[in-house]
């Protein structure tokens, strides 16, 4: 494989390799803040006591990796770049040396947010949401100096790369399409990724302009986002009259759209996959395609319900809860057509491979980070929970697990496509097992400790007034799980590079798919079938690739 | 205060783990919480039932009469929860943040600082007197910067101890000096952002004496697991003596 390579599935393997390296350093980072909690007074080797800043700055950089570099890249430039041309019957990307230098950029940022760790007084310490005043004033702790500027460059040349990443996507999807590949032929995943790429050209430029802005304040003698008179650290430092509020609603105005950018994809996975493991067309692919879309849309109509509490108005609360709420119609759909075609599989009856697996254990997280949405998009409830760890497992279920699971789903599903081999089953199901308990493990107890008003971004529970002892069993328990949870990865890294070398061989189309990326060499015509052709009034397991000529009797 | 907690699990009042409700409107909110979190424990349940029992199965016996019917009922059911669930929170939402505080209500403002919860009285004016940034000097006995020469700062009184008569509504002046703090009361189911450059105005009404810890949930830099202070809810006449005791501002603010 070259490295200088525009072969969209060379790439598409850079960028999930990208991705694997960046989840490996965020999940040791929230190890160590795992372990951190619960035995404060633990040196660390290399690094000695952690102090409170310490602690911060692991929040930020766990959080800006795993957001960032893992469930923006991931699923969305990692799996498009895979399969995308094949799954619509094009040949290439629209703009391979586009994807290249995106991925080239994307690599760039994850190497200079890491270099924020090396600089002088560290990584930024203000969270991933980098709130001004904090992030607008380097004297307001340590890290906001040269690691905040290292984070905001990181982030930049991230939109960049992610815009980048989506113009080539959407102009694939857009202008690439095979002969016959109608709108109502694309794979469920083809449908999410055309409104991630919609969604990613719209908000990362709101982002990169929000950091740009954030840059000017910090260095150029601008006040965008810090008001008249504030003072930080013993200085008056505000000099125009900026608001910090107006950074909140840029900020978020792209971090929602950025959850369902995450997950999207993995709901196109998981849709077709259960088809495929169900062997079964896909109960209402009309309605579960414009649910994907609708729930893109509403996605960009609901930051407000992150600011309830922030200071903003509280009829516009109103108006972003209601917003919000109406976000669980879609996803109730969504979440029913899946149990539903589970409850019907075609002749054939349930398959179980691993993949199969993880998009169930996708479908399981995607129910309980969901159910807690409409919860939180209550603002009188949210005036309790926001910002405390109940918060903290919402979007660790919905967003990380949910994701991370879609995640594995896709990597043992197309894993035959980059090397002809299958991964170890045994061990996949092992991987399974384990991080399913792990991560139930983990972020369920979350949830109560967020409901005894735990704080996020506490780096201990024993403050000068409020002690949290209460919890303390809970939070042993959750550092118990992550680690479980982390060790079981350890299978999956060995799966990947073993079975590389010694996995069974594939054969073509080892799941009997459907879709096109499992289409022999040149055996894509004219498509003139629907994505999930399975017959289900027969006695016998029988489908119809995407491939196949509908004329030709078999 | 770890008494609190653990009150906090054996009352039967509050929803589970939640600390003891002190506040008025708190007790609607811990009424559409309990619910709340019970009906998404059952959809949970019964969702995970459904599931297991289709992978258990594996294959499907009835290919024939769609439960399409079945399925509409279920999402209609779901549909009217979401939407109760927005009505009912959308009322308590209203009652406590679209009006502002009764003109009886008490005056107290909060000030947050790396990392500290400063709380100011008006005094006998019943009014604030000025502040300018430049005039903030804690290790003085001037952490808020109060102008001595606007008159009206004089009686004003600054404390490190939120105290509060109980059964009387509080009308809180939020602000902060140098960067976002959350001001959080999980006693008073009470939360609110102190953001540089605005005040914000919250309202409530403590009904049970006692003590409170009040947290900083907005992270503010490297003291924000240690921002904390106390809210001390006490009878009319103990506050009454309280506030008595305090002398000029330049020497209260322990």
């Amino acid at each position: 494989m070259k490295v200088l390579t525009t072969n969209h599935r060379n790439l598409g393997a850079l960028y999930l390799l990208l991705s694997l390296a960046a989840v490996t350093i965020g999940t040791l980072l929230s190890l160590a803040m795992r372990i951190h909690r619960v035995w404060p007074s633990l040196p660390f080797p290399f690094h000695g006591q952690i102090k409170p800043e310490d602690y911060l700055a692991l929040v930020t950089m766990h959080g800006t990796l795993m957001i960032f570099f893992v469930l923006t890249v991931a699923p969305q430039l990692g799996f498009a770049s895979l399969v995308l041309p094949e799954q619509i019957g094009a040949r290439s990307m629209a703009f391979p040396r586009l994807n290249a230098s995106a991925f080239w950029l994307s690599a760039f940022a994850l190497v200079l947010l890491l270099a924020a760790f090396f600089v002088q007084q560290g990584a930024p310490i203000s969270g991933w949401t980098a709130y001004p005043p904090m992030s607008a004033v380097a004297a307001s702790g340590p890290g906001e100096g040269a690691g905040m500027d290292i984070w905001l460059a990181s982030i930049g040349v991230f939109c960049i790369a992610s815009w980048l990443g989506a113009v080539n996507m959407l102009a694939t999807i857009l202008g690439e399409r095979g002969a016959g590949m109608t709108w109502s032929r694309l794979p469920m995943t083809v449908w999410a990724w055309l409104v991630t790429s919609i969604l990613t050209l719209l908000v990362f430029a709101v982002l990169l302009a929000a950091v740009i802005l954030l840059f000017s304040d910090r260095h150029f003698g601008s006040s965008f986002f810090v008001p008249a008179g504030d003072l930080v650290n013993g200085t008056v430092v505000g000099r125009g009259d900026g608001s910090p509020l107006l950074w909140l609603h840029l900020f978020w105005f792209f971090g929602h759209p950025e959850v369902y950018i995450a997950v999207l994809p993995g709901m196109g996975l998981a849709t077709s996959l259960f088809a495929n493991f169900a062997n079964r067309p896909v109960m209402g692919y009309r309605a579960m395609a414009a649910m994907l879309v609708a729930i893109g849309f509403l996605g960009l109509v609901v930051w407000g319900h992150h600011m309830f509490v922030s200071g903003m108005n509280p009829y516009a609360g109103t108006a972003f809860a209601l917003t919000t709420m109406a976000i669980a119609v879609p996803s109730t759909v969504e979440v029913l057509g899946w149990l539903s075609m589970l409850t019907r599989p075609g002749p054939g009856g349930l398959r179980f491979p691993t993949p199969m697996l993880f998009a169930l254990g996708f479908l399981s997280f995607f129910i309980a980070g969901g159910l807690t949405g409409p919860i939180l998009a209550q603002p009188v409830l949210d005036s309790y929970l926001h910002n405390t760890f109940f918060v903290v497992a919402h979007f660790h279920l919905i967003m990380a697990m949910a994701g991370v699971f879609s995640l594995f789903a896709g990597v043992y599903y197309w894993y035959p496509l980059l090397t002809g081999r299958l991964m170890n089953e045994t061990v996949g199901k092992l991987h399974f097992w384990i991080s399913l308990i792990g991560a139930y493990g983990a972020f369920l107890p979350m949830h109560f400790s967020g409901l005894a008003g735990e704080p996020r971004h506490y780096e201990r529970l024993a403050g000068p007034v409020a002690t949290f002892s209460a919890i303390a069993a809970n939070e042993r328990g959750i550092t118990f799980s992550a680690m479980l949870l982390a060790a079981a990865q350890l299978l999956f890294l060995w799966n990947i590079f073993d079975s590389a070398r010694r996995g069974r061989l594939a054969g073509p189309n080892p799941w009997s798919a459907t879709t096109l990326e499992w289409a022999p060499e040149g055996a894509v015509g004219r498509i003139e079938r629907q994505p999930y052709e399975y017959e289900i009034p027969l006695n016998e397991t029988k489908f119809h690739p995407q491939w196949e000529s509908a004329s030709k009797q078999e | 205060m770890p008494a609190m907690l653990l009150e906090a699990i054996c009352a039967a009042k509050s929803p589970p783990w939640m600390p003891p409700n002190g506040a008025i409107h708190g007790i609607g909110l811990d009424q559409l919480m309990r619910w709340n979190l019970l009906a998404v424990s059952i959809c949970f349940l019964v969702a995970h039932i459904w599931l297991i029992g289709a992978l258990l199965r594996r294959r499907s016996h009835d290919q024939t009469g769609t439960p399409s019917a079945f399925r509409w009922t279920l999402f209609a059911a779901l549909c009217a929860m979401y939407l109760c669930m927005a009505i009912t929170a959308q009322h308590l939402w209203a009652s406590s943040r679209y009006a502002g505080a009764a003109p009886s209500a008490m005056q107290v403002e909060v000030v947050g600082e790396q990392f500290q919860w400063y709380f100011r009285y008006p005094g006998a004016d019943a009014a604030f007197g000025a502040t300018r940034p430049d005039l903030v000097n804690a290790a003085e006995g001037n952490p808020l910067g109060l102008n001595f020469h606007d008159t009206r700062s004089r009686d004003d009184i600054v404390s490190s101890v939120l105290v509060l008569p109980v059964g009387h509504e509080v009308d809180l002046r939020l602000r902060s000096i140098d960067v976002i703090h959350g001001f959080f009361i999980p006693g008073m189911r009470l939360k609110e952002n102190a953001v540089p450059g605005l005040v914000l105005h919250v309202h409530f009404t403590p009904t049970t004496p006692g003590t409170y810890p009040i947290l900083c949930s907005q992270v503010c830099g490297l003291g924000h697991a240690r921002m904390q202070a106390v809210l001390s809810v006490v009878s009319a006449a103990e506050f009454d003596a309280w506030l008595a005791s305090r002398g000029r501002p330049e020497q209260q603010t322990q």
